[in-house]
């Protein structure tokens, strides 16, 4: 089949669905509160309407290629760092060392996607990042609680950068019987973590009792995570077909990115916990900031990449 | 005129967009009404933030108080201070044969508009808070029809620190907070001491 057929048909259903939920969102809208705020269903509306701006944004960068989804991830990651770096305690010696984050590393990481060197894109930032990092740091001469700020750079850039660049080094695989078709790859990890984080909202709302942790996040729910993971492995499952994997092998995946995804939610939880904030910026209406949306694909992403790289590539 | 208010547009969206500028009004609301905005003060465009977070028509009626030591030197920093910024510009010297600060600051409030100051006098180049000068208390008593609103400014000092020439693009967050009114009896020190702690008050805890 066609890459080009298959894109049209999971975008159509894509947005046949959110045009399903917008007509639902200002049916409950119409129907409990037209007048005054709702705080739930003015939420969920928000969070409908900002799933079809985000939507179209991907739609889009597949549309123009491998250069749109680069820049894209590139501008997602450079937004999640700045959400990022922003809470994280650093001093005005580190500003040299922020200054090779932003402008050296974060590019650089992409641009090895671009020209295709996956042998130092895999280790630019464990390695020479988190070597010269701290060099530049030390050059600042402040010693105040320096450990801790290097860690936390090298931790911010290895989530934000290295982490999320896994979604467009996909298209870098060179599958048999699967050639022309990575975008495809993109849309299946992106979808499925995406719809288990909906599914979990979704289901914990509906029938969310036992928090799974209260100390790390008041939202969380044992319903809402089993729910939720298992009814976006079912998506993944049926969405085998644009994918090199067999039915199996898809819901497999699809669970084990969506375990990964629900962790990378967890695991920012605790951090924002500790920073005292809810949500990592302001960027998105009714989702917070970049990095409150794309946690669980940066998670999952590496793992998803290293299972296809070694499974079918 | 009309070239002077489209370079500050402009520079107010550039803030905007190097710092993704959010703010947060805490017990106020932004009102055309005559004010004194007090900050802290890290960097020379502190208050181009708050300018630029302020709604245009109320961005018209506001003005930075700037010292003239620095804002004077040169013919650029001259005219975007004077026509750009519509900047009240104030001798800071001791020894100065000007008009009184205070004064001038006072003709602005009683002409309805508001200013943007820095109580600590100075850039601070390290952290929390430097003690405040009196020009605060002495504005308050004098026009006590102008509301005095604290505004905390997070993170500017660590986009572009003191001596540095590239701004890392991290977040900022401007912090607008209720109005401090000094008390009939209250003396300068302790109406001093109780804005900077009403200022201290809007900034996120230390770590």
């Amino acid at each position: 089949m066609n890459a080009t057929h298959d894109l049209i048909a999971v975008f159509g259903g894509i947005f046949g669905l959110l045009a399903a939920f917008s007509a639902i969102g200002a049916g409950l809208k119409w129907r409990v509160s037209p007048a005054a705020p709702h705080a739930v269903i003015d939420n969920l509306n928000a969070r409908i309407k900002a799933w079809w701006a985000m939507i179209v944004l991907i739609g889009a960068a597949i549309w123009i290629g491998k250069g749109g989804v680069i820049a894209l991830f590139a501008f997602i990651s450079f937004q999640c760092l700045r959400e990022f770096i922003s809470l994280t305690h650093t001093r005005i010696g580190d500003h040299r060392a922020l200054l090779w984050v932003f402008f050296v590393f974060l590019p650089l990481q992409y641009w090895l996607i671009a020209i295709d060197w996956y042998g130092l894109f895999s280790i630019l930032i464990p390695v020479y990042a988190f070597l010269l990092l701290p060099i530049s740091a030390s050059l600042g001469a402040d010693t105040t609680r320096f450990l801790e700020r290097a860690a936390k750079v090298q931790w911010g850039l290895m989530i934000c950068v290295y982490c999320l660049s896994h979604v467009p080094a996909l298209l870098t695989l060179q599958i048999d019987g699967y050639a022309g078709r990575n975008m495809l790859l993109i849309v299946f990890l992106v979808l499925t973590v995406q719809s288990s984080d909906v599914f979990q909202y979704v289901w914990g709302k509906l029938i969310g009792r036992h928090k799974v942790s209260p100390a790390i996040s008041p939202s969380k729910t044992v319903e809402g995570l089993v729910g939720g993971v298992l009814t976006s492995t079912a998506v993944g499952a049926a969405l085998w077909w644009i994918t090199p994997f067999e039915p199996l092998e898809a819901g497999l995946i699809a669970l084990i990115i969506n375990v990964l995804g629900f962790f990378g939610g967890f695991v920012l939880s605790a951090i924002k916990r500790d920073r005292g904030v809810k949500d990592w910026g302001a960027l998105i209406e009714g989702h917070g900031g970049m990095l409150d949306r794309v946690d669980s694909i940066s998670f999952s992403a590496p793992i998803f990449f290293h299972l296809v790289r070694y499974g079918w590539a | 005129m009309k070239v002077d208010t489209l370079i500050a547009s402009a520079l107010c969206g550039f803030a905007r967009l190097l710092t993704g500028v959010r703010a947060t009004w805490r017990d106020s609301a932004p009102e055309p009404r005559p004010r004194v905005y007090y900050a802290n003060h890290r960097s020379h465009v502190d208050f181009l933030l708050i300018w630029a977070s302020l709604p245009p028509p109320l961005r018209r009626l506001t003005r930075p108080v700037a010292g003239a030591d620095y804002w004077l030197t040169t013919p650029l920093k001259r005219y975007l201070i004077n026509r750009v910024f519509r900047g009240l510009c104030i001798d800071r010297r001791p020894e100065r044969h000007g008009p009184n600060p205070v004064t001038q600051m006072g003709e602005a409030l009683a002409a309805g508009e508001s200013l943007i100051l820095f109580p600590e006098g100075t850039r601070n180049l390290g952290d929390a808070l430097l003690p405040f000068k009196s020009g605060l208390h002495h504005l308050a008593r004098a026009h006590p029809e102008a509301e005095l609103i604290p505004v905390w400014i997070e993170n500017l000092g660590r986009v572009m620190p003191k001596g540095t020439v590239v701004p890392v693009p991290l977040l900022c967050a401007l912090t607008f907070g209720p109005a401090v009114t000094p008390q009939p009896d209250e003396s300068r020190d302790a109406f001093l001491a109780r804005a900077r702690d009403a200022l201290l008050a809007l900034a996120p805890p230390a770590d």
